[in-house]
């Protein structure tokens, strides 16, 4: 019977099929460990061997994959939402009740996409905090630093475009009292020191770009809907994109050798 | 003789490329792989358990014409929306957040210490450490604390234990800093104010020049250079200032310091 079975796996693992998706052998050798990693093109990511403490979590925190891993369940959670939800001044705030009481899993996946955002928040200020404290943004990694400044600004952008989507008294009066400082923006808010100066008036300035209107309303929705969903995301990825590429390069931070 | 030297060198330079100390690295699979999946699951298991127990918020629905009394940022804007509470808006919620942002961007070009790159120590950037928790924890982390736990409507000062009366009335006994001292006249009151601003930064650089030349020795400030030097001053400053500026309000009922028709700070 295990003969039988041994053939099968042979031939199963022989088969053209099969060799034509997997490149290499499961056995513990060195030539599997770089080809598991080679090989993957989401492992490869990483480069195939690692200074011994960059594995350690009391080096990383593991902080930043963590940012990370909370960006994808939001992106996940976030595509499953999108398919209840209507950035329509009258429908969005029932979409939201039909979501969380009608849908399978809608409660859950509202839930984790929320925490997972403020999740990432947390997260990402620990993974500043720690790569502080490692002077790991010291040279040659200094851009990359900068990078990601840039992504904790886009991290708390997204959360905060995310905020008003729900469409209830929590959201537009946290957006709106977020957004009044656009309006006291100099020069260019209506409200602002020298406002006088470009003739910015209550529907044309800094805020009312924002909101798409002089006031937060059924525009501002739909408006903070792409930001959140569409434009903002294709940013963030492709400033992870470089963020990721460039600590491949330089490789990890550590002490001299 | 030479030549043999030479060769000898290189031989023992290729050697200890190949397999000296530069090697105490592990393959990434299963090392740094391993560690990732742990971390991913117990994070999952965390994130799906906390969502289980704990609803997302969801109030009544929109409406624009009922303010709620406090309204609130979203959380980890609460400190900029704390320090409204010193500064007008466009200070508080336009240069600030832009300070802050570009202030973390140039960290790590004005830091030229190049210790305790890639490994934790405090011994060796003090000076660059206590600066950052000072930024990072005690302005940014504290405020939103102060923003989320004790702040109540009006924005008054509620301990966590107290019930919010939404109808306390605090006198407002603010007064600005130049009418403190006795200023009367408009302009004169303007010109104290600019003169205080001006001279607290310009007094503030040659304070930290001279520190800093007293610290690490004038061959250090020749390295860090006039650009280094001012942004550093410059942005140190203006967080002490914060902190200033907080203390006159609470222990004086300072309101601005620079009172004119255009801008108050």
């Amino acid at each position: 019977m295990s003969s039988q079975f041994d053939e099968l796996k042979r031939q199963v693992m022989e088969s053209q099929v099969w060799q034509s998706i997997f490149r290499h052998g499961y056995e513990d050798t060195p030539r599997n460990r770089i080809l598991m990693v080679s090989g993957n093109v989401w492992l490869h990511l990483h480069p195939s061997k690692v200074r011994k403490h960059a594995t350690r979590l009391r080096f990383t925190w593991c902080m930043g994959g963590i940012t990370f891993l909370m960006y994808l369940v939001t992106v996940v959670t976030g595509v499953y939402l999108m398919f209840y939800y209507r950035p329509v001044a009258e429908y969005a705030y029932a979409d939201i009740k039909y979501l969380e009481f009608d849908m399978p899993f809608g409660m859950l996946m509202r839930n984790m996409h929320r925490w997972a955002a403020h999740g990432m928040v947390i997260a990402v200020w620990l993974h500043m905090f720690r790569v502080f404290m490692t002077g790991s943004y010291k040279p040659p990694r200094e851009f990359n630093w900068v990078v990601g400044v840039l992504l904790l600004v886009l991290t708390l952008l997204l959360s905060f475009t995310g905020y008003l989507l729900p469409w209830d008294q929590l959201a537009i009066w946290a957006v709106s009292v977020g957004s009044n400082m656009g309006r006291a923006t100099p020069l260019l808010g209506y409200e602002g020191p020298f406002n006088e100066v470009l003739g910015v008036n209550p529907i044309y300035d800094a805020r009312a770009f924002l909101f798409g209107g002089g006031e937060i309303g059924a525009h501002t929705l739909l408006r903070f809907y792409i930001l959140h969903c569409i434009f903002i995301p294709l940013v963030t990825s492709l400033f992870l994109a470089v963020h990721f590429w460039r600590i491949r390069r330089d490789g990890f931070s550590g002490p001299a050798l | 003789m030479a030549e043999m030297g030479s060769a000898a060198t290189r031989v023992e330079v290729t050697l200890k490329k190949a397999t000296g100390p530069g090697d105490d690295k592990v393959h990434t699979w299963p090392n740094l792989v391993r560690a990732e999946f742990l971390c991913t699951l117990f994070v999952m298991i965390f994130l799906l358990l906390w969502s289980l127990l704990v609803d997302a918020p969801l109030e009544e629905p929109a409406d624009p014409g009922r303010t709620p009394n406090p309204s609130k940022a979203p959380w980890y804007f609460l400190g900029l929306q704390e320090i409204l509470v010193f500064f007008d808006p466009w200070h508080a919620g336009v240069v600030a957040p832009t300070f802050i942002i570009m202030g973390l961007m140039v960290i790590p070009y004005i830091d030229i210490n190049p210790k305790g790159n890639g490994y934790y120590t405090f011994k060796e950037r003090k000076y660059e450490i206590i600066t950052f928790i000072f930024g990072f924890h005690v302005l940014w982390i504290s405020t939103i604390i102060i923003g989320t736990f004790v702040r109540g409507p009006g924005w008054n000062w509620f301990w966590p234990w107290e019930v919010w009366d939404a109808h306390l009335v605090e006198a407002l006994t603010n007064q600005d800093l130049p009418y403190l001292v006795g200023i009367r006249d408009y302009w004169t009151a303007a010109v104290f104010g600019l003169s205080l601003i001006i001279g607290f930064f310009v007094l503030g650089t040659a304070a930290m020049y001279w520190w800093v030349v007293w610290l690490k020795g004038r061959e250090f400030m020749q390295r860090w250079g006039a650009a280094r030097f001012f942004l550093t001053s410059f942005l140190t400053l203006n967080m002490i200032a914060v902190v200033i500026k907080m203390l006159l309000r609470h222990i004086l009922n300072v309101k601005y310091i620079l009172v004119t028709p255009w801008i108050n700070v």
